[in-house]
């Protein structure tokens, strides 16, 4: 079972944060500094996952966006390493070519999508279509349509290069 | 994707979003969230009710804000309010805002708890997917209690949407990970195992998900899962790869629920029956064939997702360990990842390796791949697949390879990186001891460890050469030869004066002949590093001297020497000089009968378990080590093993263990060298040690300390004086045993010579909901600043657990209230002038300032109240007598709290610096 998973720039800035195992405000921060450090010092071509404490830490580099899951002993490195990949596939595609600007201003959504995908620390539908689906219907359910919002997020920090370039880009 | 409605339109957090990331510094983000927070707040007092919108907004805002790492403690209630809008995105915002930020807060669990019931009963499935979803990230016993009964039959219902079943499954699966006592099995079972025929592989994948955990814990129960879910899995991997249309994953068809099966049939043995069983061998041979087909993307994705297939099948077929065939060729496939570009197969080869090294039908294929994997060992660029390289040589070896391995090893451990060097150390150490044919070979390989590692040999591992040494007299003689010439070196390290000082104390005798190492060489051999070296050896040192008076009466007059000089009677350590004092009495005053019995050679050490393994499995977490006494590695590697081999290597074995096994314990008339040891340290290792509620226990001697999910410890302490008893109480908040229980107490260094502490054993078997009771009696010594620690071992269905509390034992626990006028209050108050002897802390108030409470802490901290005293009368005066054994220190105390800063000032005034010190850090952070 996944025990959590962070995403966080290059910048060590925590964009998100998921928590599938119930630990105190005080420990989430520690494990959060304690793991974006050791993510974030590893070098370009090593290998995708770790060990740390108890756990296997599974990690990925999007653009300038890490994602970084901790899953359980028993548990699939590599299955890990592309369910990470879908929930981007995921966000790419509800957001169209997703940056890190998206998931800044957008934090919610990117909470709700990962929702519909993983529940508990377990996959609950691994279809695109059907996750998306879901996500739309929600979306057709919602008021004050503003489709301003998401381009009116973008302009206005335009010298933040790294943080709108596409998550596929690099 | 239509274009419409990505956002919700929420401009006003779009705009704050943006005001923070403008922010130049740290304290500018702070100033605007504090602004915010404050503009928040006055919405949310504001006698205008807010409309659902703008109370969505600040939510978000709020939760924005705690995202960004900052604390909120307001705005539940009007999360709780959004819950019940019937307005989906305030109700969504709503259930966002209680997954992340509530934990079980409990009057807020009741009104949630309501808002959940309605929506899971409002047979909307967009609503109850919300509520399920919020049950399975809060997942608290609370919500388990309310729902436990509701979720299977959802689960289960005939007319349940496909999402709702998906969620509903991950939720239960969620509460039985949190309440395992609460989810009930029964009626639903057999309905839940057949999901795994559903059509829709989405509900497939859950139900997977949630039945493998299950089974796990009561595999009877679930049975009936393995040829369902054998028939499954064989459909999949015989597919072609769009029959599944959008569960097919770049070419790969279902890899996630594959994974999800192949992790449920591990639950069980190999099916019984001969056809299932069949069935089974074909969907693993599949699996292994299709690796070695080319690939049908470059995309990493792609291989990823076949791979990942790939090894949960392998890890399947090493659960079995049934088919040598299967086996081998799992073995043969990771030989070739080994060698694959990609660092990640690498690694999972080698990790994946490990488990195949510990079958018998595979460990020789494994150990074909010796070299690749020495080659990894030097030529990997990632510490972590080096790391990896190390578990499978640790694993592969056996006494056939256990030579080159070692050196391998020793020679890698040269440059190894520091992360992983006191492993690779304690490695080394347990081959060299477990495969050692001639000890020789041993005692050289342990120096060597120690020459090139010195800082890494932990005390296990030295305790342990010295514990072979005496208990093998075959290689006494050596060892002294050994270490004799090691100590040449001009720089040595201090463990090798160690190991040194104590084997030519034991056995110098059996070098002594030869005059190039005579008892008066040894001796200055051995005197010349005692200046460099610590406290706790030169104390060893002091005992090897005595030692040699006993075999050499020819240095006594040289050590008597030695042991009169000033720097030794006089030594400022209280252990050395007491040493010195006692030994030079006995070298004057024994006989030479009594001396020899006094200083006899150490009986045999009792042997259990070998204190490195038990170091390194504490390390790694014993479910991770390759058992390496495990059967099966007993044949020494043939798969064609006789009869005639397996006795043999069982005589052979037993001849090396019985020596180690002698099970004679050490005479009481204790040797004085067994002091030295007697703290082979049995202490837990050093997890995290819980605090969360010591500082509670300042002012009050009862309560919970420590509470996870499984076990609670109360507390109930009383305090006389300098004497105190502490009523510990363990309570299983499960419903199965622990076993192996099991706790102690330990101190450090400093603190061991300040308190005393006496345990009194437990039980070590804790019943499902019960609690058993120890008691501690504590002697405060003289004043102290730390607190001890209990550790606390037990295993839980098959886990070891390590806990670590520390023991809310403080100096103020030990005061006698004293009463006094005030007159004497202040001419005691001046004689304690001296500027150490008084402490003073300005601080802001953590809780409300209320004066009967401060009233009631003060008392509790264990002072006398005086009334009067002070002019101003919202002032708090009081004093008190801190009894330790040693002496009584006499504390006064005033307290004055300004309401209006909400800041308070406390003086302190005691006749020892280092008791105001630490009594100011005690009671102040209790205000």
């Amino acid at each position: 079972m996944m025990q959590f998973m962070l995403l966080f720039s290059r910048q060590g800035k925590l964009r998100l944060q998921k928590w599938y195992v119930p630990l105190s405000d005080k420990e989430k921060k520690k494990i959060t500094r304690e793991l974006v450090q050791t993510v974030l010092a590893r070098k370009p071509k090593m290998c995708s996952f770790l060990e740390w404490r108890d756990l296997k830490i599974v990690y990925k580099r999007y653009a300038s966006l890490y994602f970084c899951c901790a899953i359980e002993d028993q548990d699939n490195e590599l299955i890990t390493l592309e369910i990470i990949h879908r929930y981007v596939e995921l966000l790419d595609k509800y957001f169209g070519s997703v940056c890190e600007l998206d998931i800044i201003f957008n934090f919610e959504k990117a909470y709700f999508i990962l929702d519909e995908f993983l529940l508990g620390g377990e996959a609950q539908e691994t279809s695109k279509k059907n996750v998306l689906k879901a996500i739309e219907q929600a979306d057709l359910l919602q008021e004050n349509i503003d489709f301003q919002m998401r381009l009116f997020a973008g302009v206005m920090i335009p010298n933040m290069t790294s943080e709108s370039s596409g998550l596929f880009q690099s | 994707m239509p274009a419409v409605s990505k956002g919700d339109g929420m401009r006003g957090l779009a705009v704050f979003i943006s005001d923070i990331r403008n922010c130049k510094s740290k304290e500018a983000e702070v100033k605007r969230i504090n602004k915010e927070l404050a503009n928040i707040r006055s919405k949310f007092k504001g006698d205008k009710a807010l409309d659902g919108y703008s109370k969505k907004k600040y939510v978000c805002k709020l939760l924005f804000i705690f995202l960004l790492g900052h604390d909120i403690d307001f705005g539940h209630m009007e999360a709780v309010n959004l819950l019940s809008s019937n307005k989906y995105t305030e109700k969504q915002i709503g259930y966002l805002f209680i997954s992340v930020l509530v934990n079980s807060n409990s009057d807020l669990i009741r009104l949630i708890n309501n808002a959940i019931r309605n929506d899971l009963a409002s047979r909307n499935p967009t609503f109850m997917n919300l509520a399920l979803h919020c049950i399975a990230n809060v997942g608290s016993r609370e919500m388990a209690e309310a729902f436990v009964s509701e979720i299977p039959r959802i689960l289960v219902a005939g007319d349940t949407m496909d999402s709702v079943k998906q969620s509903a499954a991950l939720c239960l699966l969620r509460l039985n990970r949190t309440c395992p006592d609460l989810v009930p099995m029964g009626e639903w079972t057999a309905r839940v195992v057949h999901l795994l025929n559903d059509q829709h592989l989405g509900v497939v994948t859950a139900a997977t998900s949630l039945i493998a955990t299950l089974a796990q814990k009561s595999p009877d129960d679930f049975k009936t899962s393995v040829s369902l879910a054998v028939a499954r899995l064989s459909r999949i991997v015989t597919s072609a790869a769009i029959d599944l249309q959008d569960y097919t994953y770049y070419f790969v068809a279902a890899p996630w629920l594959s994974v999800k099966l192949l992790r449920l049939l591990q639950c069980y043995p190999p099916p019984e029956d001969a056809a299932l069983r069949s069935r089974l061998t074909e969907c693993l041979e599949t699996i292994l064939s299709k690796a070695q087909e080319p690939p049908k993307s470059k995309k990493v994705q792609h291989s990823n997702a076949k791979n990942a297939v790939l090894f949960e099948a392998i890890t399947l077929i090493i659960h079995h360990d049934n088919e040598p065939n299967l086996l081998v060729r799992a073995c043969n496939q990771l030989g070739q990842f080994l060698q694959h570009r990609e660092t990640n197969l690498r690694y999972l080869a080698l990790e994946s390796m490990c488990t195949l090294a510990s079958s018998e039908f595979s460990h020789e294929a494994v150990k074909t791949h010796i070299e690749t994997v020495i080659n990894a060992l030097k030529t990997e660029r990632d510490v972590s697949v080096r790391q990896r390289a190390v578990d499978l040589l640790y694993a592969m070896c056996d006494r056939s390879n256990a030579k080159q391995i070692v050196a391998e090893m020793l020679s890698y451990l040269e440059t190894a990186d520091y992360s992983i060097r006191e492993e690779i150390v304690l490695k080394v150490a347990i081959l060299a001891e477990k495969y050692a044919v001639d000890y020789t070979w041993y005692v050289d390989t342990i120096l060597n460890l120690i020459r090139i590692a010195g800082d890494y040999v932990s005390e296990e591992v030295w305790y342990r050469v010295i514990q072979i040494v005496i208990n093998r007299d075959d290689v006494q003689g050596y060892a002294a030869k050994t270490v004799f010439e090691a100590l040449q070196a001009p720089a040595c390290h201090e463990n090798l004066v160690k190991v040194g000082g104590y084997i030519l104390g034991e056995f110098g005798n059996l070098i002594a002949g030869d005059p190039r190492s005579s008892p008066l060489v040894q001796f200055s051999l051995l005197h010349s590093k005692f200046h460099l070296c610590s406290v706790p050896t030169r104390a060893l040192l002091l005992s090897a001297y005595i030692k040699f008076i006993n075999l050499f009466p020819e240095v006594k007059g040289t050590i008597q020497d030695v042991l009169r000089s000033d720097s030794q009677l006089r030594n400022a350590d209280v252990e050395l000089q007491q040493r010195a004092v006692e030994y030079l009495r006995l070298s004057c005053i024994a006989s030479t009968d009594i001396l020899a019995t006094v200083l006899e050679e150490m009986p045999p050490f009792p042997e259990k378990e070998s204190s490195i393994l038990a170091k390194l499995k504490k390390k790694k977490g014993s479910s991770k080590l390759p058992d390496l006494n495990d059967a099966r590695r007993n044949i020494n590697g043939s798969t064609n093993h006789t009869e005639d081999t397996e006795t043999a290597e069982k005589v052979s074995t037993h001849s090396f263990t019985d020596k180690l096994n002698v099970n004679s314990t050490p005479s009481t008339g204790a040797s004085l060298l067994v002091d030295v040891f007697s703290d082979v340290s049995n202490t837990p290792a050093p997890n995290d040690v819980s605090e969360e509620h010591f500082l509670r226990f300042v002012c009050k001697n009862n309560g919970v300390i420590f509470e996870n999910q499984l076990l609670q410890i109360g507390l109930k302490s009383e305090y006389r004086q300098n004497l105190g008893r502490m009523y510990v109480f363990y309570g299983n908040k499960t419903s199965t045993q622990f076993l192996s229980f099991s706790s102690s107490v330990s101190s450090n260094d400093l603190l061991q010579t300040q308190l005393n502490i006496h345990t009194k054993t437990v039980d070590p078997v804790i019943d499902g909901g019960a609690q058993v009771q120890q008691i501690l009696n504590i002697e405060c010594l003289s004043d102290f600043s730390d607190a001890p620690v209990l550790h606390i071992q037990f295993r839980y269905g098959g886990a070891l657990q390590n806990i670590a509390v520390k023991l809310p034992v403080m100096l103020n626990k030990f005061f006698q209230p004293t009463e006094m006028t005030s007159q004497d209050f202040f001419q005691r108050w001046k004689q304690l002038g001296a500027p150490q002897q008084e402490v003073q802390k300005i601080f802001k108030a953590q809780h409300q300032m209320d004066s009967d409470v401060a009233k009631a802490k003060l008392l509790g901290f264990g002072v006398a109240l005086l009334d009067g005293v002070d002019p101003n009368p919202a002032n708090f005066v009081g004093a008190g007598i801190i009894h330790s054994k040693t002496t009584q220190v006499g504390c006064l105390i005033r307290l004055e709290p300004n309401t209006q800063a909400q800041m308070y000032r406390l003086t302190l005034r005691t006749s020892k610096d280092s008791v105001s010190q630490r009594l100011c850090e005690l009671l102040s952070e209790q205000f």
